[in-house]
């Protein structure tokens, strides 16, 4: 895995920003996907850039999309190996590493913390009725406080946790999902040739990045 | 009640009826039947069309006039199911929207069979969903049927036994002509009538105490006959410790059952990307919580302005305080505007019963022709045939639903079933989120744990209601006569919510199956960046 990539340094700039420097091409998730064996007949793939939306042909009702893993042996072995090798991959890629890690730090201490909060305030409420009872301020007591402090939490978390989301992870996830699409396709138009949705287009990743 | 009320009521009830009609209408032209449109509405709303829909979802009658009612009558305990209803949005804010839009399709089970063995866990998942919605259904309708009576000022059975009829043939309308697009539109148009009724309510509460909150709450205590006690917990959940280990029970389930709402949860199909679904659960947390905040202020305006034994003589369950409420802010009975109000804030509340019925009848017609038809059918897997032959099968099962919801809805009709949205909220927290929260968090989840995990959460937490005081037993139960009530709480969610995580965890150290590092990294990633979202 490549973690020098200078494309990762300069996340501040927007993205789709027009007047942000072209980013590297090549792509930032460096995956080594061993060429899997090619499959003997041509073997139709549905990426994003199918918008049929059709199951593979005896693929059965998938409740999922095209890159939902296939038992081995399926209706398209090859491709299948090779878009399984390509999220693999991407799983264990720094950048994909970091958003996860980004994610479950702010996500888990924080849903913890409210819901123990919440807990606590039902217990309270229900447990010790003379507490809650207390005045703070004229007819405010205890309990009013902690409701409206309930409120005021919801809120407060809610404005924490998408500015969060949106500073340290959304534009690396979309980085990462354009190359993993872009991986998925090309590893499995490698395998496939002459599918359907199997051309990988040149330049696709510095199109969407400029938001043509 | 007199006679220029009712006709000014029911012909509001009726332009309800023709507005959500005309928007049925207006949303099956060119329609193409395809699945994505049916379920999901193409996929082509905005964040604030979806967090719009999203509230207008999850306000219920229930919340409009029950949680306001129980304050009238209870005080600040009324408020504990507010501040539960609120933080259950950060559940689902933080862990599943955006996580389920990159990984699902159309319902709960495309989640968890993304990366598990697809036909056990799909039909697992679909009974659970199912029964969530059945059991939500009918206590909506048979709310709606005392509600439609009660406010139209009469009690009698054939006003609730026609209620009822029509509510269930209404919503069986909206889904199978209009699908998705036309029930987001009605919920969305339910959303801005309700919070435009709440905030006029509310602004005419505050203007009668010139803006000061603390005479409102010590008006309500005044009047209220119990005193400071009245600003306090304890008055409807003190008492012994099962009601108090009741009340925890319902708040656990309340808190984590929203996240497994299976019409909450195709909610998030209807926007193009994760992003979208994060904004509009962001804007309904705003509603929602803007709502709840209104909903404590008229409860205690009700108690303040009209008395706690005045709102428990038009209703001992209180469920009238927000009418009679608009009755006194119009300027009473003999006026014009007293009426006037009364009538709207009643057709507010009838808009708000049809869009939450439209709503699950949806989700459960969802979970019936996705998960449950297409795994038990054998016929015709894949080709575009089937899958047209998918949305037949949905609209049939929203007409199968609303049928089984009428049928289950007039047998109900006498009975006390104010439990059932605790308990719907219970199965939800104790056979959905567990399910979920594995699949999308955990590397070695397989199939036996999901299998073990919605079955071990939804069996006990209907068996432990069969078997609990509102069941039978009680003076309130549904069988007085009888008395096998082994189970002291009336919401299971405290033992049965850690039972269904227990279940998929063991479930899954027991199975000899190996951890399918694949599949879980295909759901990873697609959980955190969207590659292959549809």
């Amino acid at each position: 895995m490549r973690t020098d990539d200078p494309w990762y340094d300069a996340l501040a700039s927007g993205w789709g920003d027009h007047d942000a420097p072209p980013p590297a091409a090549e792509p930032a998730v460096a995956v080594a996907v061993p060429r899997p064996r090619p499959f003997a007949e041509p073997c139709p793939q549905r990426g994003e850039s199918d918008p049929s939306g059709e199951a593979l042909p005896g693929a059965g009702d998938r409740g999922s999309a095209a890159e939902s893993g296939e038992a081995p042996g399926g209706p398209c072995p090859g491709a299948h190996d090779a878009r399984t090798e390509v999220y693999l991959a991407v799983q264990r890629s720094e950048p994909f590493q970091r958003v996860r890690r980004r994610y479950r730090r702010f996500v888990l201490p924080v849903s913890a913390a409210f819901l123990t909060w919440y807990l606590a305030y039902v217990v309270a409420a229900t447990a010790a009725p003379g507490l809650m009872a207390r005045p703070v301020a004229g007819v405010f007591n205890v309990a009013m406080a902690a409701g409206l402090a309930q409120f005021a939490s919801t809120f407060l978390l809610t404005w924490a946790y998408v500015r969060h989301a949106r500073l340290r992870r959304d534009e690396l996830a979309l980085e990462l999902r354009w190359e993993t699409q872009d991986l998925a396709r090309t590893r499995a138009a490698a395998v496939a040739p002459g599918g359907s949705a199997a051309s990988a287009r040149p330049g696709y990743l510095r199109e969407a990045r400029e938001g043509v | 009640m007199t006679g220029s009320h009712q006709t000014l009521t029911l012909l509001l009830f009726g332009a309800v009826i023709a507005v959500t009609l005309a928007i049925t209408t207006w949303a099956s032209r060119r329609r193409r039947g395809s699945p994505e449109e049916f379920y999901a509405g193409g996929r082509l709303f905005s964040p604030m069309e979806n967090g719009f829909a999203i509230a207008g979802d999850y306000m219920s009658a229930a919340s409009f006039l029950g949680i306001s009612g129980l304050i009238a009558l209870y005080g600040y305990d009324g408020m504990l199911y507010a501040v539960g209803f609120l933080v259950a949005w950060l559940v689902v804010l933080l862990l599943v929207a955006e996580l389920v839009r990159n990984c699902g399709r159309f319902t709960l089970a495309d989640v968890v069979t993304a990366r598990l063995r697809e036909r056990p866990v799909r039909i697992a998942s679909g009974i659970s969903c199912v029964t969530v919605c059945v059991l939500y259904l009918v206590a909506q309708m048979v709310g709606a049927g005392s509600l439609v009576a009660l406010l139209l000022g009469g009690t009698s059975g054939a006003a609730r036994s026609w209620t009822v009829i029509g509510v269930g043939a209404l919503m069986v309308v909206y889904v199978s002509c209009g699908g998705m697009r036309a029930t987001t539109w009605i919920q969305i148009v339910k959303a801005v009538l309700l919070l435009g009724g709440a905030l006029t309510l509310t602004v005419l509460v505050l203007m009668r105490f010139g803006g000061d909150i603390a005479a409102l709450l010590s008006g309500a205590a005044e009047h209220s006959g119990h005193g400071r006690d009245f600003l306090a917990p304890g008055l409807r959940y003190g008492g012994g410790w099962t009601h108090r280990l009741d009340f925890v029970s319902l708040g656990l389930a309340l808190v984590l059952g929203t996240a497994g709402l299976p019409h909450i949860l195709s909610r998030f199909y209807t926007v193009p990307t994760a992003r979208a679904a994060r904004r509009s659960v962001v804007w309904s947390i705003v509603l929602i919580g803007a709502f709840y905040l209104m909903t404590i202020v008229l409860g205690f305006g009700a108690a303040a302005l009209l008395g706690s034994g005045t709102v428990r003589g038009s209703d001992p369950a209180g469920n009238t305080a927000v009418p009679l409420l608009s009755l006194e802010l119009g300027g009473g009975a003999g006026s014009t505007g007293g009426p006037v109000l009364f009538a709207l804030m009643a057709a507010v509340a009838f808009a708000t019963i049809l869009a939450v019925v439209a709503g699950i009848t949806l989700a459960s017609s969802a979970s019936v022709a996705h998960d449950l038809y297409a795994s038990l059918s054998r016929r015709g897997k894949g080709g575009k045939g089937r899958r047209r032959g998918e949305v037949g099968v949905a609209r049939i099962a929203a007409a199968g639903v609303g049928v089984v919801a009428i049928g289950l809805g007039l047998l109900a009709q006498h009975l006390n079933v104010a439990f059932l949205v605790g308990l719907a909220f219970a199965v939800a927290a104790a056979a959905n989120l567990p399910v979920l929260l594995y699949a999308l968090f955990w590397r070695r989840f397989n199939t036996r744990g999901a299998i073990w995990s919605v079955y071990g959460g939804l069996v006990p937490a209907v068996a432990l209601v069969v078997f609990s005081p509102v069941v039978s037993g009680a003076p309130g139960a549904l069988f007085p006569g009888f008395d096998f009530a082994v189970f002291p709480l009336e919401n299971p969610g405290l033992v049965a919510i850690p039972l269904g995580f227990l279940c998929g965890w063991l479930g899954t150290v027991t199975s000899r199956e190996a951890p399918d590092a694949a599949g879980h990294a295909v759901t990873e990633v697609r959980s955190l960046t969207g590659a292959g979202a549809v």
